[in-house]
């Protein structure tokens, strides 16, 4: 899923100074699974919206609405009375719900109420970790099905670098396992440690987002 | 056995003496003073010097600029490059710069992570982007294709070839131990004629990789120098123990330095039993020998280890 997280209630009051009347609109999909953006998360900003505006000494009346999906422009229609109504919208949906509700309903300025961070799963219950950059050129077939693109810290290519610690963890947080270790004890537990020993080339990025904005284009679907 | 590059280092090696080299860390700022301050402590101690690229995210002067300070002030450079910082085309670019200057040793190494960064007073950059766009072994793979294809990675070619002598870095002791012998073959294959290992001091556990990068004949086609870094105190090797991925410090060493009425001179005197210890084994080509911040210590070790003067070749 792709996950967000909540940016500082601070951050978002500075957004809204200046506004009277507020939409918050959450969306039901992969920011609701992770917590950040479904109607419960929404039902919870909206009030601490009116008080932290009220405390910075410009208050706003808050309405709220969560959207099935906030990236499909027909369930957009939902909100269409109440943000007219609005004179801002906040949405804690991922990037991809933000614009298409800002190109929808253009007028009304929109602001931010979460950080898009990454495509994770729930690995637990509140803990959700990375498995996919995408980068545009999967390796999972030679990595054994563990991504070394999103969840090595260098994005590596052939093998752990020096920094793995004593206990198999990556150097830059003790909770994140080195991908590498895992690559390679997988490889070893099919026998196919042989792979791994293969150079590698250059990883080709053109397909990814240092490629420039990504523009799919299938022919066969659009007569 | 005709040569890459001919520095010195390489001639030391291909003329089988034993190797030597050092790290000198250019300075946080524009001082070539203080590179020439180091480069007069350590001059004559070693064959070659590795000039550090932006160790640990913390800005400084440039490894490039550093070492054509140090090859004009006499002291053979080994200008270190690491995939942290540029993408491909900034790296080629300054390789080709790097020959144009006469530096010809390069290591190539992945480089700290800039979330992993600085300690202690400094901050290094943790909110930079990284770039990585290839690894290490690519890297090399790199420099090995301008040197002896004269091709750059995107296919086109260059107007002549540039001279290298490639190094790699190598972490031994490292999890998941059983690949990194696998690891130090890649580099080998993609075209490393010299390694440096991380911190030795688990002289057991660096013979039994050794040994197996004999077994593999890596070390017919690589000089293998074994990184050692002078102990100053057992505080000190505890917090490499602890802290420093791939150093493995047993605990005899540790309560050794601890005991010791005078930890300086004990240090010294381990670091000598090291350097006798890793030159025993088969396949160890040299020592890349390091005293952090006590870069005075060095020509002493040096002369006490029968290792001055260096060979002139």
């Amino acid at each position: 899923m792709i996950t967000a997280e909540w940016k500082p209630i601070e951050e978002m009051v500075g957004y809204l100074r200046g506004h009277k009347k507020v939409l918050v609109i959450g969306c039901a999909t992969c920011v609701a699974e992770c917590a950040a953006g479904g109607e419960r998360e929404v039902e919870t900003l909206a009030p601490l919206l009116a008080m932290a505006m009220q405390n910075d000494g410009n208050p706003i009346e808050v309405k709220s609405a969560t959207l099935e999906r906030q990236c499909e422009p027909e369930f957009l229609e939902a909100i269409s009375e109440a943000a007219a109504d609005a004179d801002a919208i906040v949405s804690v949906a991922c990037g991809i719900g933000m614009q298409l509700v800002a190109e929808h309903y253009a007028d009304t300025p929109l602001y931010p109420g979460v950080n898009t961070t990454s495509l994770s799963i729930r690995e637990e219950p509140g803990l959700w970790t990375s498995r996919c950059a995408a980068c545009g050129d999967c390796v999972l077939g030679l990595t054994f099905g563990l991504c070394p693109v999103a969840r090595c810290a260098k994005s590596l290519q052939n093998g752990p670098c020096g920094g793995t610690r004593t206990d198999g963890m990556c150097e830059i947080n003790q909770d994140t396992p080195c991908i590498w270790r895992l690559i390679v004890e997988r490889a070893t537990a099919r026998g196919r440690l042989e792979d791994l020993t293969k150079v590698r080339p250059p990883k080709d990025w053109s397909n990814s987002p240092a490629g420039g904005p990504k523009r799919m284009l299938r022919e066969d679907l659009r007569s | 056995m005709s040569l890459h590059a001919g520095t010195k280092l390489e001639k030391v090696l291909a003329a089988g003496q034993f190797a030597l080299t050092t790290e000198v860390g250019p300075p946080r700022g524009p001082d070539v003073d203080e590179v020439l301050k180091k480069a007069d402590i350590l001059k004559g101690v070693a064959d070659a010097y590795n000039v550090t690229d932006n160790q640990t995210a913390v800005v400084r002067m440039s490894s490039i600029a550093g070492s054509k300070i140090l090859l004009d002030a006499g002291l053979e450079p080994v200008a270190q490059m690491t995939c942290r910082d540029r993408n491909r085309i900034a790296m080629q670019s300054d390789l080709l710069g790097a020959a144009a200057l006469g530096l010809k040793n390069i290591l190539a190494i992945s480089g700290d992570h800039q979330g992993a960064g600085a300690s202690g007073k400094l901050k290094g950059h943790p909110g930079a982007k990284g770039v990585y766009d290839v690894d290490s072994i690519q890297l090399i793979n790199i420099i090995k294709n301008m040197r002896d294809e004269g091709v750059q990675a995107g296919g086109d070619t260059l107007t002549s070839k540039p001279e290298f002598f490639i190094g790699a870095a190598w972490t031994p002791l490292g999890p998941p131990i059983e690949f990194r012998v696998l690891r130090l073959a890649k580099k080998v294959a993609a075209g490393a004629d010299f390694i440096q290992t991380q911190a030795v001091y688990d002289i057991k556990a660096f013979a039994e990789q050794m040994a197996k990068a004999v077994d593999m004949g890596l070390t017919e086609k690589t000089a293998i120098l074994p990184g050692l870094i002078v102990p100053r105190s057992a505080g000190m090797l505890n917090y490499m123990n602890k802290n420093v991925p791939g150093v493995v410090v047993p605990q005899e060493l540790i309560d050794r330095m601890k005991q010791a009425s005078d930890p300086q001179a004990e240090g010294v005197k381990v670091t000598l039993e090291l350097i006798e210890q890793v030159r025993e084994l088969p396949g160890v080509k040299g020592v890349h020998l390091q005293a952090i911040e006590a870069e005075e210590l060095l020509p002493e070790i040096i002369n006490q280890a029968g290792l001055s003067p260096r060979p002139e070749v």
